[in-house]
């Protein structure tokens, strides 16, 4: 990966040197430089077997963001044929008999991988492995060898939702809703136990963070100098550890329901197939957050680092991370409101819903009190981040209608609701988690990307998104259910509008993935220079990660690293011939100019 | 728990660590203080996550219990109170030797360690092996989940099923060879490392057996006792209070049934057949069907609990005992039961864990973390095992 011609790649200690050119005249100038091939966590050691063995944060946290860009892949290939199967009333892509079971089937695994393989490892495990270690000032979490542990049962996860693939598919839709998936031929025991593992990996990750988070902080690192992303990732853990346990339960005893019948959840046997749905929402609902919150991270710092300026409302946001996970665990009802609870029930359930409203609004309203006035540079993930709160503000407040007990008895199991949650998952999670990928990839990899793709893809994205999910809305409230493989022709010309809009959604993320791919050699065999060396801070962030080199040494930081506010950037100053970011430091004076008076100054008095 | 004292000796040891960087202490963390406390926060998380585990199976155990307390009244008599009290004793005193072991750990008494360990050990394998009894019982008896049900009033020990105690005991009996071979081979080769290893695990081994006996001894107390009583004296008299609830539960369940079904079916059926001949509305077509195999399914449960509800303390006993109803208890217990069994051997092999490391002395008063960690753990196995003794067992 290192380029070894690179002569300035010398050292990784802190470089300190007069300024020049740009920067105030002076000054000193700080600045870590570049690592050394036998420093860089990427190369330090060689082979596959140093990879599949390590117990480096870091390197796990890369191994994730292959997994989960793969299961991504395959997910949204998925996403693709279900939407060209809309393309027509009487469906296009699967024919003959057996059209409706595949089509079924195609919506089950698409929500299934996207949820349990992509979206909930996405920013926690993927993301929060390479940066929450770095952003404290930590070497490594407190468990490398459970970090590693967790990785491998996501990837035995992966395995069992691939031969579930390959045994008899699986068509009950993600949730696994009893009594149908007690009586369906297809494999949902397979399914759930990939579920199942794949629980106590995303527990194995939460409970790591909190454990890292609480007693690894170096001196000088107290709570409330942690970047938000840090506080959106505990919250998000806390989530993690005390939901996911209750789902894994549930399918336990789903697959125990297959196996033997034990009548919990199957009516056949006296079972109450509600009480699986309170099961599974009692986790699910909160798995909701464990997807936006640390999403919610990412823009925080995205909008502060690019807008140049503080963070407005620091503890508020950091605050309200932790109300939002906390209130995420009272409100698991409204995915049930027709499913014939009480009225009192139902009202409770909605007004606690809304409540969820309030800490997310106060993120937003934050972020753009941020901006205002700020420095904005437009630089790619800054365009995710702005493309993050206009579609997440739609789909937040979309969230109300069907929060609102009248409307969602209308609006249940509509193409509304499919429109609302992937404005929140899409244009939410996977919209920040490229904005994050594209922040922090000279980090991880040490290469800069070319803006213009990057800005082109948040482009596509952009404009590919409304244009699939727009259309959902008005599908919706007309009255499409959701999950159907045909529909009425009045319906048409919506759905072909969102088929086109998911094929620029691909294109879109294609472009993407092609701009970070070239950015470090991928494509160098069709001639394309790869990006050229990132420096240690492109974008002028003020957290730890930027103060050590791109990428950062396999031991992150050599000693304890000087902390200090993590939305100061009073102190970082643009250096235009080297493309960076420094740290410039005030000339001092260390002596001073006068000696001091030789006799104390109540001397005189006395004599 | 204590607080940890330096220790001189430690740092000077013979891996090339640092001075201050102790073979014990993994490269990421400071202190062994800090190493201390990730371990027992992590710990304590896991332990909430374990409590959440189980929250899900004590929740359906309150649904269910709630929606039919005669049966699981009913039903609770046929669990034997005298071994789970013999178990709940058992791993109330494994508790002690862990905490126990704890304490050595820190004062860095070797073989105290080991002693607790193996005691801890014994006692889990003694509490699974009182298990098996009850289980490979009940499974002879047809007390299973609701769907393999079979428990027949008229014949509550049939004969013909398969020998489920072997089963259970095959792998301990493997485990029990194996352990002896390899004590012997190392008494043979006197190489004291594997020998201090392998002389606990034998006994721990043979514990299981001791369970077995102590608990095949009080089952059959307990059946001969049945049998003088007759099961019509202690069951049958409890029995006879939940025939009432039971009873008036059926007959309200059935007069709600019939008043919906006369309402709802003559007016919608008209409607809906008609709608159904529209081919393009093959939804309706099929929920008419679908109402059809639900009355017909609905009539047959009906017609049978309506039979046995009047036929007296036998005959109701008898619809009680179905696999719809009493079946669910027998889930609910198999499942959390089995559960909890499946936490004490993974128990047992974290306390194999340690008992290897305790016979290699890696434990000190600056480092006794692990034992302190599964010293929890294990508390809390036994403190769910604390709760489910009292719900299954003692319910009167």
């Amino acid at each position: 990966m290192t380029d070894t011609k690179h002569a300035s790649s010398v050292s990784t200690e802190e470089v300190l040197y007069m300024s020049s050119g740009s920067l105030p005249s002076g000054s000193q100038v700080r600045d870590p430089g570049y690592p050394t091939p036998s420093e860089n966590y990427l190369t330090n050691s060689k082979g596959i077997l140093s990879w599949i063995f390590t117990l480096d944060h870091k390197r796990i946290g890369v191994m994730y963001l292959v997994g989960v860009t793969v299961a991504f892949g395959v997910a949204g290939l998925l996403a693709l044929l279900i939407r060209l199967h809309l393309f027509q009333p009487s469906g296009m892509v699967f024919q003959g008999e057996e059209a409706n079971n595949w089509y079924n089937q195609v919506f089950t695994l698409h929500g299934a991988i996207m949820v349990f393989l992509f979206i909930i490892p996405s920013v926690p495990a993927a993301l929060g492995n390479f940066l929450v270690p770095v952003m404290l000032g930590a070497k490594d979490v407190a468990f490398p060898r459970l970090n590693l542990c967790s990785f491998y049962l996501w990837v035995f996860g992966a395995l069992f939702f691939v031969s579930a693939l390959c045994a008899s598919g699986l068509d009950t839709g993600w949730t696994f809703y009893t009594p149908y998936s007690t009586t369906t031929d297809s494999s949902v025991i397979l399914a759930t136990s990939g579920a199942f593992i794949l629980g106590f990996s995303s527990i194995f990750t939460g409970l790591n963070f909190i454990v890292t988070i609480n007693t690894m902080r170096p001196p000088g690192m107290t709570w409330f100098r942690m970047p938000l992303f840090l506080w959106a990732t505990y919250a998000t853990s806390i989530i993690q550890v005390l939901a996911t346990p209750v789902l894994g339960i549930t399918l336990l005893l789903l697959i125990a329901e297959r196996t033997m019948h034990i009548g919990i959840f199957d009516p056949e046997y006296n079972g109450d197939p509600v009480t699986f749905q309170h099961f599974f929402w009692f986790y699910s609902h909160p798995a909701v957050y464990i997807m936006i919150l640390p999403a919610f991270g990412i823009i925080s710092d995205l909008i502060s680092v690019h807008s140049h300026k503080r963070i407005f409302g620091y503890r508020f946001i950091a605050y309200s991370s932790i109300a939002i996970a906390l209130l995420g665990f009272l409100v698991w009802g409204h995915h049930m409101f027709t499913a014939g609870m009480s009225s009192l029930t139902t009202i409770i359930f909605s007004a606690l819903t809304f409540t969820v409203s309030v800490p997310s609004a106060i993120k937003v309203f934050n972020w753009l009190a941020t901006m205002y006035k700020g420095s904005i540079s437009l630089t790619t993930p800054m365009c995710y981040a702005l493309s993050f709160i206009f579609l997440f503000t739609i789909g937040g407040l979309t969230g109300l209608h069907l929060g609102t007990l009248a409307t969602d008895m209308h609006l249940h199991d509509t193409y509304f609701v499919v429109a609302h949650f992937h404005y929140v998952m899409v244009g939410g999670t996977l919209v920040a988690f490229l904005g994050g990928v594209f922040h922090w990839w000279p980090k991880m990899f040490g290469r800069m990307y070319s803006e213009f793709g990057g800005r082109l893809s948040a482009l596509l994205v952009f404009a590919g998104f409304n244009l699939t999910f727009l259309p959902q809305f008005v599908l919706g409230s007309r009255g499409m259910p959701r999950r159907y493989a045909t529909y009425d022709p009045e319906f048409a010309a919506l759905h072909q509008m969102s088929t086109y809009g998911s094929m620029l959604l691909g294109f879109g993320l294609l472009v993407a993935l092609t701009v970070l791919l070239r950015s470090v050699g991928a494509f160098s065999f069709l001639g394309l220079a790869r990006g050229k060396r990132a420096p240690a801070n492109p974008w002028g962030g003020a957290t730890l990660e930027w103060q050590c080199t791109s990428p950062p040494p396999f031991y992150n930081f050599e000693r304890a690293p000087s902390v200090g506010d993590p939305y100061d950037f009073s102190d970082l100053e643009w250096e235009a011939e080297d493309e960076r970011y420094v740290i410039v430091e005030p000339e001092r004076e260390i002596v001073p100019e006068e000696l001091p008076e030789s006799a104390p100054a109540h001397a005189e008095d006395s004599v | 728990m204590s607080t940890i004292e330096a220790s001189p000796e430690v740092g000077h040891d013979e891996h090339g660590h640092d001075h201050d960087h102790p073979p014990f202490l993994a490269h990421h963390f400071d202190t062994p203080e800090q190493q201390f406390d990730s371990g027992k926060l992590g710990i304590w998380l896991f332990l909430v996550t374990e409590v959440l585990f189980f929250s899900g199976m004590f929740c359906a155990y309150a649904i269910f219990r709630a929606l039919r307390p005669e049966v699981f009244e009913g039903c609770s008599q046929f669990l034997n109170t005298k071994l789970g009290a013999i178990n709940t004793g058992v791993l109330l005193f494994s508790s002690l030797t862990m905490a126990w072991a704890v304490r050595c750990s820190q004062l860095e008494q070797h073989k105290g360690l080991v002693g607790t360990l193996a005691a801890t050990l014994s006692c889990a394998m003694i509490f699974l092996g009182v298990k098996a009894i009850e289980y490979s019982h009940k499974w002879a008896m047809g007390l299973l989940p609701a769907g393999l049900f079979f428990y027949d009033p008229n014949n509550p020990h049939p004969t013909d099923h398969p020998n489920y105690l072997l089963f259970i005991c095959i792998p301990f009996l493997i485990a029990l060879a194996g352990v002896v071979i390899w004590l012997v081979l190392s008494l043979l080769t006197a190489n004291r490392f594997h020998i201090a290893i392998a002389m606990p695990l034998t006994v721990v081994c043979l514990c299981f057996f001791v369970g077995v006996g102590l608990g095949a001894f009080l089952e059959s107390g307990e059946e001969s006792a049945e049998h003088l009583d007759g099961h019509a004296d202690s069951d049958g008299l409890a029995g006879a209070a939940i025939v009432q609830s039971a009873e008036s539960n059926a007959i309200a369940e059935n007069a709600a049934a019939v008043a919906a079904s006369g309402a709802m079916v003559p007016v919608d059926e008209s409607v809906l057949e008609i709608l159904s001949t529209d081919p393009t509305n093959s939804g309706v077509a099929s929920g008419l069907s679908a109402l059809e195999q639900q009355t017909a399914a609905a009539g047959t449960s009906t017609i049978t609990g309506d039979g046995e509800v009047l036929g007296g303390i036998t005959t109701t006993e008898v619809d009680v005992l179905t696999p719809t109803t009493a079946g669910v208890f027998f889930s609910i217990y198999y499942c959390m039961t089995g559960i909890h069994a499946i936490h004490i051997l993974a128990g047992i092999g974290v306390l194999v864990w340690l008992l290897v490391r305790a016979v290699r002395r890696d434990f000190n008063r600056q480092y006794f973390g692990p034992v302190d960690y599964v010293g929890l753990y294990w508390h809390l196995v036994d403190l769910i095992w604390i709760y489910l003794f009292p719900l299954l067992y003692l319910i009167r």
